[in-house]
Formats: C-alpha cells, sequence, structure tokens
C-alpha cells in the first residue's frame, strides 16, 4: 500500500452528477414563468421561501448550536422594514429588501449580545420573546397600522413592474434566486475556515474552544448573518403577501415550526435536509391540507418520530444507507492506483 | 470451593466501538474476599460498570447467585444485593452526609447496617450528619461512600479504588477497618492499584492487562515476578 | 394610590406566573428538561377543568381533585413514553420533541374545543374583594396567591425533606450513581413531571378562572413561566415566586401607562434584568 495510491477530493461521482441535475433542474426552474401556471408559480415561490429560511435556520441550529424558536422575530422585522423603507422612506421594493437586510443585521446585534448570555434550551425561548417584544412593538406603531396592520400601496406594488405578469415572474425569480443565494451561501460558508470552525465547535465545543477557536465570536457571527438573511426573506415574503399586520408577520408557527419540521424531517446540520425536508413538507401540504388541524397535529407526530428514530433525518437515512453526498463538506479518502495484480 | 456468589464468564465490553473488555472470565466466592489489580486503563472500572449495569452487556456474560444479570439496569443489580463503593466517592453534593446514607438504603435490603451502625463504625459522620458532603475531607467522604454502600445491605460489595487521592495514615485507617466492614458472610471485591494492599486483604487475585485477565492466583502465594509480568506484560 | 394599586395588583398577579413557573423551574431542576409545550400543558389542565365542571357541575376548586391526579398521570406517562427518550447530552432532541409537543397539544385542542374562547365558572368567587383602606384586593386574586406560596412551600417540603426529594436531588446530581444506589431515573423523571404537571393543574385551572382562554395561549404562558424562572435565578423556588411578582408588577405597572404596553412592559423588565443580571436575582448559591 502506497501513500501515492490514495488521493483526497472533496468530489464524488455522485456530487458530479447532481451539479449537472441540479444546474439542468436550474434551468427549467428560471423558466418556470414561459411553463408553469400563476398557481404553481406562486406555490413554487412559497417553497424557495420556506426553503431559504430553513436552509438558514439549519445553519442556526445543525451547525452553530443556536436553537431558535424566534426567527419569526427577523421575518416579522424585515416584512415590516420592507413596508416601511416603501411607504415612508421612498425606497424602490428591491432596494428595500437589500436594506431591510442591513437594518435586521443592525438590530440583530444588540439582541445576540442580550440573549446569548442564556444557554441551550433557555436561549431558544430567550429567542422566542425577543419576537413577542418586536410584535408587540411593531403593534404600537400607528403609521404601520398598529395591530390590525396594513396594506402595501398599489403604486408601490406597481412601482415593481408594471404589467400583472412580469411582476408575478418578477416576485418568482426573487423567490428562486433567494434560495439559490442561501443555499449557495451557507454551503460556500460551511467549506470556508469560519465554516469549519463551527462545524469543529458543534462537534466539541471544549476541543474546540482549547484549538483558540473563539466560540462566541463565531457564533455571534452566524446569528447576525442569518438574521439579516431572514430579514431579508421576511421582506420578500410581504412582498408577495401585499399585506403586513404583527400576527401574520410574527407568527411562530408559520415561520418557526413550520421552518423546524422542515429541517428536521429533512435531516438537521445537512444542507441536503432543509432541500428534501421542503419537498416532504410541502408535499404532505398539498395533500393533507384539507384536513386543517389533523394535518398539523401529523406533522408533529412525523417531526417527533424523526427525532427520535431517525435524529440525522431522511437524508441521514439516505447518506448511510448509499454513502452519498451531494454537497461535498469533508475530504474523503480514494484508493486511485490501479491494482498491482492486474 | 462454594459456588459462586458472582461470575463471569466470556464478558466482552465495549465504549461506543471501542472495546474495553475482551472474554473476561472471573468468579468471587461466598464470603470471599477478592482483589482485582491492573494498570490504569487495563479495564478495571470498565469490569465495575459492567457488573454493576451501568454498561450494557451482552446476555450470559455476568451471573450473580446463578441468576443472569447482564442485562439488568444498574438499580435492578442493586436490588439484588451488590454494592458499590465508586472510584473518587462521587457523594451527591447536594444532599447532607445523613442524607447520602440515606440514599444507600433505597433498596430497602434487611441486614445489620442502618444509620446507627454506619455511625458506631464512622463516629465522625455523625457529628457531620447535617452538612453538605462536599465540606468534609477526602477520607470523610470516603467513609460516607463505604457508608452509603452498607446502608445497602449488601451480600456482594465492590470497592474501586478506594484509596485513591487519599493521604497514606488514611488509607491505613480504611484497610485496617475493611475486615470488620466485610465482616460476616459478605463477599467484596476490591479492585485496587496499590497491590500491597489489595493482596494483604484478598484471598484470591486477578490481574487485568489490556483488557484481558492476565492472571488469576491465591493471594498469599503469588510471586513478585508473576505480578509484574501479569501487570506490565514483560516476558 | 392608583400607582399603588397596581403595585398590589401586579403582585397578585405574580402569584399565578409564579405557579406558571414552578413546574417548570422543578423539571429543569431533576432533568435539566426545558420543556417547550410546558404553556400548552397549562392550557390543556384548563380544559379539562372545563370538561369536568360542564360534566358534573363541580366548583372549579373543586374540580382539583379530579385534574391535578389527571395532570399528574400524563406528566408519568409522557416522560416514561417520551421525554425519557430524549434525555442526554444533545439539546436538540428534548427541545423539538417537546416543540413538537407543542403543535401537536395546541392543535388537539383546537380539534376538541375549537378555538372559541371559554372561561371556567368560579361563581361569586370570581367578582368578591376586599376593602383594605383604599384598595381594593379581589379575592380569586388574593387566594391566588396564598395557593401559589402553599405550593412553593410545598416543593420545597419535598425536595429538602422526603425520600422523593432526596431522589430528585441524588438524580439531578449524579444520574449514574444514583442508579447504582437503586433509584431508577426514569421513574423518578416520571414522578417529577407527575409532580410538576400536577402543579401545572392547579395553575392551569387558576389561570381559566381569572382570564378566558384559547387553544393557542400556551406560548406566552410559557414565556412568562420562563421569565419569573431567570429573573428569579435558575434553580431557586423562592426566587421565582420573586419573578412572578417582579413580572406580574411590571405588567400592571405598563398597562396602568398605556394598555398596549402591558406585556411589552414585562417583557422589557425581563430583558433588562437578563442585561444587569444575567444569573437572575436570586441564584441559587452553588456548593
Amino acid at each position: 500500500m502506497n501513500l501515492q495510491d490514495y488521493s483526497v477530493s472533496r468530489s464524488s461521482k455522485a456530487a458530479r452528477i447532481a451539479a449537472i441535475l441540479t444546474a439542468f433542474a436550474l434551468l427549467v426552474l428560471i423558466a418556470a414563468p414561459w411553463w408553469a401556471g400563476r398557481a404553481d408559480m406562486r406555490l413554487m415561490g412559497e417553497l424557495f421561501l420556506y426553503l431559504s429560511l430553513a436552509t438558514l435556520w439549519n445553519l442556526m441550529a445543525g451547525y452553530a448550536g443556536l436553537v431558535s424558536v424566534g426567527q419569526q422575530a427577523y421575518v416579522g422585522f424585515g416584512g415590516y422594514m420592507l413596508f416601511a423603507l416603501t411607504m415612508f422612506g421612498g425606497l424602490p421594493p428591491v432596494a428595500a429588501i437589500a436594506v431591510a437586510g442591513v437594518l435586521g443585521a443592525l438590530i440583530s446585534i444588540p439582541v445576540a449580545v442580550l440573549i446569548f448570555r442564556l444557554r441551550g434550551a433557555y436561549f431558544a425561548i430567550g429567542t422566542w420573546v425577543i419576537a413577542e417584544v418586536f410584535r408587540l412593538g411593531f403593534a404600537q406603531v400607528s403609521a404601520l397600522g398598529g395591530g390590525s396592520g396594513s396594506s402595501l400601496p398599489v403604486a408601490i406594488v406597481r412601482s415593481l413592474a408594471s404589467g400583472r405578469a412580469m411582476r408575478e415572474a418578477l416576485s418568482y425569480w426573487l423567490a428562486l434566486g433567494a434560495a439559490i443565494l442561501m443555499v449557495t451561501a451557507v454551503y460556500l460558508f460551511l467549506r470556508s475556515r469560519q465554516g469549519l470552525a463551527l462545524t469543529a465547535i458543534r462537534d466539541n465545543e471544549l476541543a474546540a474552544g482549547s484549538l483558540g477557536i473563539d466560540i462566541w465570536r463565531t457564533k455571534f457571527i452566524v446569528y447576525v448573518v442569518t438574521s439579516a438573511f431572514t430579514a431579508m426573506i421576511g421582506a420578500l415574503i410581504f412582498l408577495q403577501k401585499l399585506r403586513i399586520s404583527p400576527d401574520a408577520a410574527f407568527n411562530v408557527n408559520d415561520w418557526t415550526a413550520f421552518v423546524i419540521f422542515i429541517v428536521v424531517i429533512g435531516g438537521i446540520g445537512t444542507i441536503e435536509g432543509p432541500i428534501i425536508g421542503t419537498l416532504v413538507f410541502f408535499a404532505l401540504r398539498e395533500t393533507l391540507a384539507d384536513l386543517g388541524t389533523i394535518y398539523l397535529i401529523v406533522l408533529g407526530v412525523v417531526a417527533i418520530v424523526v427525532m427520535l428514530k431517525a435524529p440525522k433525518g431522511i437524508w441521514g437515512l439516505i447518506r448511510s444507507r448509499y454513502d452519498l453526498q451531494l454537497f461535498p463538506l469533508g475530504y474523503r479518502v480514494k484508493h486511485t492506483a490501479k491494482s498491482k495484480e492486474t | 470451593m462454594p459456588d459462586p456468589i458472582l461470575q463471569t464468564c466470556g464478558l466482552n465490553s465495549f465504549y461506543g466501538d471501542f472495546q474495553a473488555l475482551y472474554d473476561v472470565a472471573l468468579d468471587v466466592g461466598e464470603g470471599e474476599v477478592l482483589a482485582i489489580i491492573g494498570a490504569n486503563g487495563a479495564g478495571k472500572t470498565t469490569l465495575m460498570r459492567s457488573i454493576t449495569g451501568l454498561l450494557m452487556n451482552e446476555p450470559g456474560q455476568i451471573h450473580y447467585r446463578g441468576h443472569d444479570i447482564s442485562l439488568l439496569r444498574a438499580d435492578q443489580v442493586a436490588e439484588l444485593g451488590l454494592a458499590m463503593v465508586p472510584e473518587g466517592r462521587q457523594l451527591f453534593p447536594s444532599l447532607t452526609v445523613r442524607e447520602n446514607l440515606m440514599i444507600g438504603a433505597q433498596v430497602n435490603r434487611k441486614g445489620p447496617w442502618d444509620l446507627k451502625s454506619v455511625y458506631k463504625l464512622f463516629p465522625i459522620l455523625e457529628e457531620r450528619k447535617d452538612q453538605a458532603s462536599t465540606s468534609l475531607s477526602g477520607g470523610q467522604q470516603q467513609m460516607v461512600a463505604i457508608g452509603r454502600a452498607l446502608m445497602a445491605n449488601p451480600d456482594l460489595i465492590l470497592f474501586d479504588e478506594i484509596s485513591l487521592g487519599l493521604a497514606p495514615i488514611i488509607i491505613k485507617d480504611i484497610y485496617q477497618a475493611l475486615p470488620g466492614i466485610i465482616g460476616e458472610g459478605m463477599s467484596a471485591v476490591i479492585v485496587e492499584q496499590d497491590i500491597t494492599k489489595a493482596l494483604s486483604v484478598s484471598s484470591r487475585v486477578y490481574c487485568l492487562q489490556e483488557g484481558r485477565v492476565s492472571l488469576e492466583s491465591a493471594s498469599d502465594t503469588v510471586s513478585r515476578e508473576d505480578i509484574s509480568r501479569a501487570y506490565f506484560g514483560i516476558e | 394610590m392608583e400607582w399603588l394599586n397596581a403595585i398590589v395588583q401586579g403582585t397578585l398577579l405574580g402569584g399565578l406566573y409564579a405557579l406558571f413557573a414552578a413546574g417548570l423551574s422543578l423539571i429543569f431542576g431533576v432533568m435539566r428538561l426545558v420543556n417547550i409545550a410546558h404553556g400548552d400543558l397549562i392550557v390543556l389542565a384548563a380544559y379539562l377543568g372545563l370538561t369536568v365542571t360542564t360534566a358534573t357541575g363541580m366548583h372549579p376548586l373543586v374540580a382539583l381533585v379530579i385534574v391535578v391526579p389527571a395532570m399528574a398521570l400524563i406528566g408519568y406517562a409522557l416522560q416514561r413514553g417520551l421525554l425519557n427518550q430524549t434525555l442526554g447530552d444533545d439539546i436538540l432532541p428534548p427541545l423539538l420533541v417537546t416543540f413538537g409537543l407543542s403543535v401537536i397539544i395546541q392543535n388537539g385542542l383546537l380539534e376538541a374545543y375549537s378555538a372559541d374562547p371559554q372561561d371556567l365558572d368560579a361563581g361569586a368567587l370570581e367578582t368578591a374583594s376586599l376593602a383594605v383602606g383604599g384598595l381594593t384586593f379581589g379575592i380569586l386574586p388574593l387566594l391566588t396567591f396564598a395557593i401559589a406560596i402553599a405550593v412553593i412551600w410545598g416543593l420545597q417540603w419535598t425536595f429538602y425533606h422526603t425520600a422523593l426529594g432526596r431522589a430528585f436531588r441524588a438524580v439531578s446530581d449524579n444520574q449514574d450513581i444514583a442508579q447504582l444506589m437503586g433509584l431508577n431515573r426514569r421513574h423518578i423523571f416520571g414522578l417529577a413531571m407527575a409532580l410538576a404537571l400536577g402543579v401545572t393543574a392547579i395553575a392551569g385551572i387558576l389561570l381559566g378562572i381569572r382570564t378566558s382562554f384559547d387553544p393557542a395561549i400556551g406560548g406566552a404562558r410559557l414565556i412568562f413561566g420562563f421569565e419569573a424562572v431567570i429573573i428569579g435565578g435558575l434553580g431557586n423556588l423562592w426566587g421565582t415566586l420573586a419573578g412572578g411578582v417582579i413580572l406580574g408588577v411590571a405588567q400592571t405597572i405598563g398597562a396602568k401607562i398605556d394598555p398596549g404596553w402591558q406585556l411589552l412592559a414585562g417583557h422589557i423588565a425581563f430583558l433588562v434584568i437578563l442585561a444587569v443580571r444575567p444569573n437572575g436575582l436570586f441564584p441559587r448559591v452553588s456548593g
């Protein structure tokens, strides 16, 4: 056995095939306005936004160990910022989305300083308190409709694009673009030095600390970046909805519970997990939504069963069975030299 | 030889993927004091954890009075009359001395040991009974740990490294008290790194080396050479 | 006088919050579990009270003799059947499983009782009051506060003067060694959850008498209880009562300034205390 017989590489055959398939699928998705109906496009747009939220939550909980049940704080904040910046700041909607992200990052800094004092599960409830403060706070702002909320003025909606079809296409592309951006950004981040540090922390906080990784700072950066992106997704969500109210904007079920279920069912701590989870979630929703509350109960039961019986989710099951990795993060050692006997 | 009270055969123990014990066979006779010696990492503590049920085992590997206890949980093993003085004493810090002793009586077995007899054995504990167990000296804490195990009125008592971290004078005291503690009919397993102490109170000795039994012998006839060979693996 | 009145009402309200918090604090103390479904279990208890009172015509406080054991039973079953499987070094499983449980309970209640607000009819008790000086004390808030003190005293006594409490503390200290002493931690945890949900039952019934409730209000109750625990200091039951009082007073004073500020003022008080005293006002002295 010579060392030269082995090569170390990130890519695998499966990953390369996946990359080609993904590129093809993306082309088809980008072309959706020419082949999909309005309802389908809306559904897909929503799916992409959920995929984005799930990817972000997964980065926090699955990699940085920051289990938040209060991400609705930033979804709602972003939504409200879109409304405020376009209505009172005169910003075009797309610019307002970007600014909402910046503001989300800024507000998340004092929040992080405060709630990072809470450990583990108490951190989770702390994030929920923050979301409640945001909800109650925005309900006090009468210019934004107070407790009953407000609608995006028609002039602002029109400024996005003149025709309705064009607006819907644009809104769809923004959602698709957001999902691609989030998945790619998280993937690249996890491959970076910072990302590897994060994985090290997740695997062993004590050892990572002794290796000189500043755990607090790394988690802080993840929290702030995630908050910024979540605020941008929130702005996008409410650009599609055109109407906002505190209860809708800061809804724990819509923006956190569903997102958590998506990640848990798909596979927490994997990049593929949120993608699979989102598909499963929408498949379940489209088939069971008529059942109303029963559907939510089923979702809760499925999430609990997955958490207990297959903590790495559907993707974890697939991966352990087939040794697949579509987004290779780690390196693998391969035997490359031809066997001497042949 | 009378029927063994405890017997292991073909015992293999694992921590995750790491195998710590290989095919360990030993037996403890009724009323016998057995010593188990071995270097650090030889598997002594793993053996204790397996016997007491803190570590999962395969069925059929550990028998207590003829019953297979391999699959029992630690609390079930305790109820059968097997008690342990754990390595490092491991008292409950939020319990007082008296409460620590009372926890030992949780299994509710009849016998000579109760608060009164433990206090008689270690009078200092009665003086300190309402203090937090953490406020005691190392030797006193060891008394609590021994008393706590006795409160269960066990038939077999395991002492895991009772001299570790204690001053020599206290170790001497404890070893002097041991025969009185083990007393009538009770069997004991003494796990020790201090070979002389272990041999002085036991009738037979086993040595573990890298998870395997490397020596079994009567304590009074075993030679220094045999022990160092079994202990260090020097041929 | 109006302000003094607000402080008095807030203090009494704090008793209810302390009851929300006591169960949370207890299970965290024994098994380091934070139960996200805690608020929904409080609401479940209120609905159980509703079913018992409408079926039998009992007074809600009398219904406690049925609801408390029922919730305790649910707690034991929940712990042995589900939550024990989530305990370990990883914080994700307990958090996510109790989160799922929260959604299940909430929607189960919606299915069973609809979203319509309900309340428990306690008759004259709801409006009875006592005038002392210029202040009016509602009998129900007074009773709630007295029950809170009694419950916390009872829990404290159980913890420090009974075999069960000794077992709780031993298991909390060192699960393995406790197991060696013949304590089955799964059973002990079950008993802890049973006790916690027994307290939760009392909280739920008192909540249902005081205000109307619907299946969606659990989350806010969890948050109030949690805030009381953190304000008071982890692991200190009397501190939890103080935390509840501070939260209650902040809310009534906030409401006095502007009705829209009631809840916000409570949360802000919590965040301020978190900022200046991250370990709470009365952290348990360790050692």
